[in-house]
């Protein structure tokens, strides 16, 4: 026995000098070094990057790794030229595109008009590629030298989707992805990634991604852009409460969480948020209440006027969200897309938080209380009974539909909140079983056309799985929306023509009511890290996220601005 | 002997089928689609939804009829096929439990064995030392008593941010990378102790608490009378009066073992500490059949191996159980 534990003993001391030896591993350099969160809420699980609704666990696979032709940046509503040096429609069905010079992949390849041409012919080959219906209206693409790309199309283009898959399409190496199968190339997980951007993979944990910067990037030189930090960790906290006790203690430098009671830091100095006062936050993208129309009463146009009078939106912004969020134009459209809104319309036949106003619309259709339950009955004298739906666990879409209910009960419409598990919510709003739900899946983007796109999606299916979940039926909207997917982005004009016209009928017809804008949540330490994006003349003006699909959106460039503090 | 473990065995078998019959079929009764829920967030267009939609759910064979799936999954069950994820795809099922579950390994085991074997001692000690029974004893049930999370959450406050003797999330430092070194080490355990010090603090009240109550109860049992009229000093009375008590307390124990494997959602949670638990929880929210299956698998062999093991342990430990084969 006492021999068996001597021999215990000496294994030990040994395996402790082995460690004492190799005590040589990495620990990063604060100075070089972002610690960001927000992000990624599981595990990585893949870096391909044609798999963009999987991508939010490894933020940096679209952006860092992998580039887009174009990028956007939505606060100054500019296409900026990135792999691509230029683009010119040199017919109305025929567009091509000049690629920079000294264009590289990280292991040294020349990146060519031959991979671009590869990329997208992906989408031909292969109807998993999320992109692949635009080859409904692409007859071919194909490169001219090492440097130009064409584009020909059938002979209606739908130019707004064109240009928002010119800066969301990433370009991949065609000599590292040609061997490859179907299954690879559209579901593989593609492991340790090889792109052409200004970060590279470094690994990857369970709570962590670790991305290193490409001193070969090409941007470097052609562009004079160089990323501050040399290494960004991203990291998944589980609970929103340890990321904001990480902002505070400065160990986490730019926070993308959505940490209600924020306002009340900023305004102490503690953290930094993009605007100094309410809403503190850019807004994101636009929380929409969709109506099933398929079941009374949202069968009836003045039925759901009165619902869009009757929400206490105010309440929903200070009560639900201490102001972090603002309340959305009537239109829907974010901000950033203002110059689309008719606001001679809104003005006329547009809504916000009346009582009165709803009480009115209600009695003068015929909507009262007939058993004096204190709720209104249908026309026909049946009993409305309604629920507003948001998944289980989003604390303040929770507290959003909470303000729903409430306020629609004090207008004397019995609506209920629930909240189904996740999934449960989803398969509703898709199968179409829901009667009131949130959704906000349309991302900040170019066009107006995103927004309506996902608002009115149609045909309408059995299952509707990204957009138009309340199956509001309306052919003559729906040439309207198609007709706006058919303008070139660069007329402006016509563009507002179709809003207004789309618009008009959003507003008379209410099919579904925009509420509030989700804020780009962001708050930033200034601990280590500095020149932040801020409002004002004269400070960064990017977006501040590490969200998926945004480093090309501002993102990088904020990289690019940082300064350390001294 | 070898009747007794045969028919354990049978037994076991039986229950193991019909378990993981169950952990395929529950996943299967929730409401919602995976394949929808894994593609909704892509906000794609209409024909590229509908193809994808049909393309996942070919590749995951759930447009088999359901008796198929079922015979399916048993099939890549016993050549040790697991799946593939919906959730957190492409990953194969078995490389997320591999990844995650040494964390919860490392995290419960030595919080249940050391809050087991002290929280006991504790107990018994306490049972007979009035002083320490009217003073110590009321804190284990304050801490037994104790929401968890509100007790993670104050640790966490408390030697997290107000001394800041402790970091409040992560397995290690966010300024390292995983190597051989003592400052990676000490990193491991400095991020360690908090969850640790949580989950065996309240461990240890309802151990002490359970055993206290145990030890009363068997000093007050006719047997200990017996002796003790007889005269026997009160040290071998104790001892015997703790072989009783100790033996539901094992099979307590055993029982916590078995689900070492389902995770600690409430510690990963609050020390964002990574772990199976909140995958788990996010496996069911998104029906992820596989994913939840694939856990549910271990918790179930997991609970069994757990009983399996105190049936032999009970053989060893209470002599009642050997006679009682002995008189088959």
């Amino acid at each position: 026995m006492w021999s068996r534990s001597k021999g215990v003993l000496s294994a030990i001391v040994v395996a402790l000098l082995v460690v004492g030896i190799m005590a040589f591993g990495q620990v990063y350099e604060r100075t070089e070094t972002i610690y960001v969160s927000g992000a990624a809420w599981g595990p990585a699980s893949t870096w391909n990057p044609f798999q963009p609704g999987s991508l939010a666990n490894t933020t940096g696979t679209l952006g860092f790794v992998y580039e887009t032709l174009f990028n956007y940046d939505p606060l100054t509503n500019e296409m900026i030229p990135w792999l691509a040096e230029s683009g010119e429609w040199i017919t109305d069905i025929s567009y091509e595109l000049t690629l920079r010079a000294g264009l590289a992949w990280s292991d040294g390849t020349p990146l060519t008009a031959e991979d671009v041409a590869y990329t997208m012919n992906l989408g031909v080959e292969y109807d998993a590629m999320w992109f692949a219906p635009m080859f409904d209206y692409v007859t071919s693409v194909i490169s001219i030298g090492d440097r130009i790309v064409r584009f020909d199309f059938t002979d209606a283009p739908l130019y707004q989707e064109f240009d928002n898959n010119l800066y969301n399409i990433p370009i991949v190496p065609k000599h590292l992805w040609e061997g490859r199968t179907e299954e690879e190339i559209t579901i593989g997980a593609n492991e340790n990634p090889i792109g052409s951007g200004a970060y590279l993979y470094d690994s990857h944990e369970s709570d962590r991604n670790i991305w290193i910067r490409n001193e070969n990037w090409w941007a470097i030189d052609a562009l004079d852009l160089y990323p501050a930090p040399k290494r960004i960790v991203d990291i998944r906290f589980s609970s929103n409460n340890v990321a904001l006790g990480s902002v505070i203690k400065g160990e986490v430098d730019l926070s993308n969480n959505f940490l209600p009671g924020v306002a009340g830091l900023s305004d102490q100095g503690i953290i930094t948020t993009y605007f100094e006062g309410a809403p503190y936050m850019l807004s994101a993208n636009t929380a929409v209440l969709f109506l099933n129309t398929t079941i009374a009463p949202m069968d009836d146009a003045a039925f759901r006027r009165a619902l869009a009078y009757a929400i206490n939106v105010d309440d929903i912004v200070n009560v639900a969200y201490a102001q972090l969020v603002a309340a959305a134009s009537p239109t829907g459209l974010l901000p950033s897309l203002s110059d689309y809104v008719d606001d001679d319309l809104v003005a006329d036949i547009g809504w916000s938080y009346d009582p009165a106003m709803a009480a009115q619309i209600l009695a003068d259709n015929g909507y009262v209380d007939v058993d004096g339950d204190g709720y209104v009955e249908a026309p026909d004298g049946s009993a409305i009974s309604l629920e507003v739906t948001c998944p289980s666990g989003w604390t303040d879409w929770m507290a959003a539909i909470a303000v729903i209910s409430d306020s629609c009960k004090a207008a004397g419409i019995n609506v209920e909140n629930v909240t189904p598990d996740y999934g449960a919510w989803n398969t509703q709003m898709q199968t179409g079983t829901f009667n009131m739900t949130l959704n906000n899946w349309a991302a900040m983007s170019n066009t107006p056309w995103t927004l309506y796109n996902l608002l009115f999606r149609h045909p309408i299916q059995t299952q509707m799985q990204s957009g138009n979940f309340g199956r509001y039926d309306n052919e003559a909207l729906f040439d309207l929306v198609d007709a706006l997917a058919a303008i070139k982005t660069t007329d402006i004009a016509a563009m507002q023509d179709a809003c207004s016209a789309i618009q008009e009928v959003l507003l008379s017809e209410v099919p579904m009511i925009p509420l509030w804008y989700n804020g780009m949540w962001a708050q930033y330490s200034e601990a280590v890290w500095t020149n932040w994006p801020v409002d004002g003349d004269n400070t960064p003006s990017r977006l501040p996220t590490t969200w998926s699909g945004y480093w090309q959106l501002g993102g990088l460039m904020m990289l690019c601005e940082l300064e350390l503090v001294d | 002997m070898r009747r007794y473990f045969s028919r354990k065995l049978l037994i076991y078998l039986v229950t193991f089928f019909l378990a993981v019959t169950v952990d395929w079929l529950i996943p299967r009764l929730m409401p919602g689609d995976p394949i929808q829920n894994m593609l909704s967030r892509a906000a794609l267009n209409a024909n590229a939804a509908e193809k994808l939609y049909t393309y996942y759910t070919h590749a995951f064979r759930l447009d088999l009829p359901v008796w198929r799936q079922y015979l399916n999954f048993w099939n890549a069950l016993l050549h040790g096929d697991l799946g593939i994820s919906t959730y957190l795809f492409p990953t194969p099922v078995s490389e997320i439990i591999g990844d995650a579950v040494p964390y919860d390994l490392f995290l419960l085991l030595p919080s249940i064995l050391l809050s087991w074997w002290a929280g006991n001692k504790f107990g018994a000690y306490a049972a007979r030392t009035k002083r320490l029974d009217n003073t110590l004893l009321p804190i284990g049930y304050l801490l037994t008593a104790t929401p968890y999370m509100w007790l993670g959450i104050l640790l966490a406050w408390v030697f997290g941010i107000v001394l800041g003797w402790f970091p409040i999330a992560g397995a290690y430092s966010y300024t390292m990378s995983p190597h051989l070194s003592w400052t990676f080490v000490g990193s491991v355990l400095h991020h360690w102790f908090l969850p640790f010090a949580s989950l065996f603090l309240v461990g240890f009240g309802g151990w002490a608490i359970g055993m206290r109550n145990m030890i009363i109860y068997e000093l007050e049992a006719d047997y200990s009378h017996y002796l003790e009229a007889l005269g026997a000093p009160r040290r071998l009375i104790r001892k015997y009066a703790f072989r009783n008590a100790i033996l539901p307390q094992l099979s307590g124990l055993a029982l916590q073992l078995g689900v070492v494997v389902a995770g600690a959602l409430v510690t990963e949670v609050v020390f964002s500490y990574p772990g199976i638990g909140y995958l788990i929880l996010a496996a069911i929210q998104n029906q992820d059949y596989f994913l939840v299956q694939g856990c549910f698998l271990f918790i179930i062999i997991g609970v069994l191996a757990a009983n399996f093991l105190i049936d032999v342990a009970y053989v060893i430990v209470d002599p009642r159980t050997r006679r009682g084969m002995v008189g088959e």
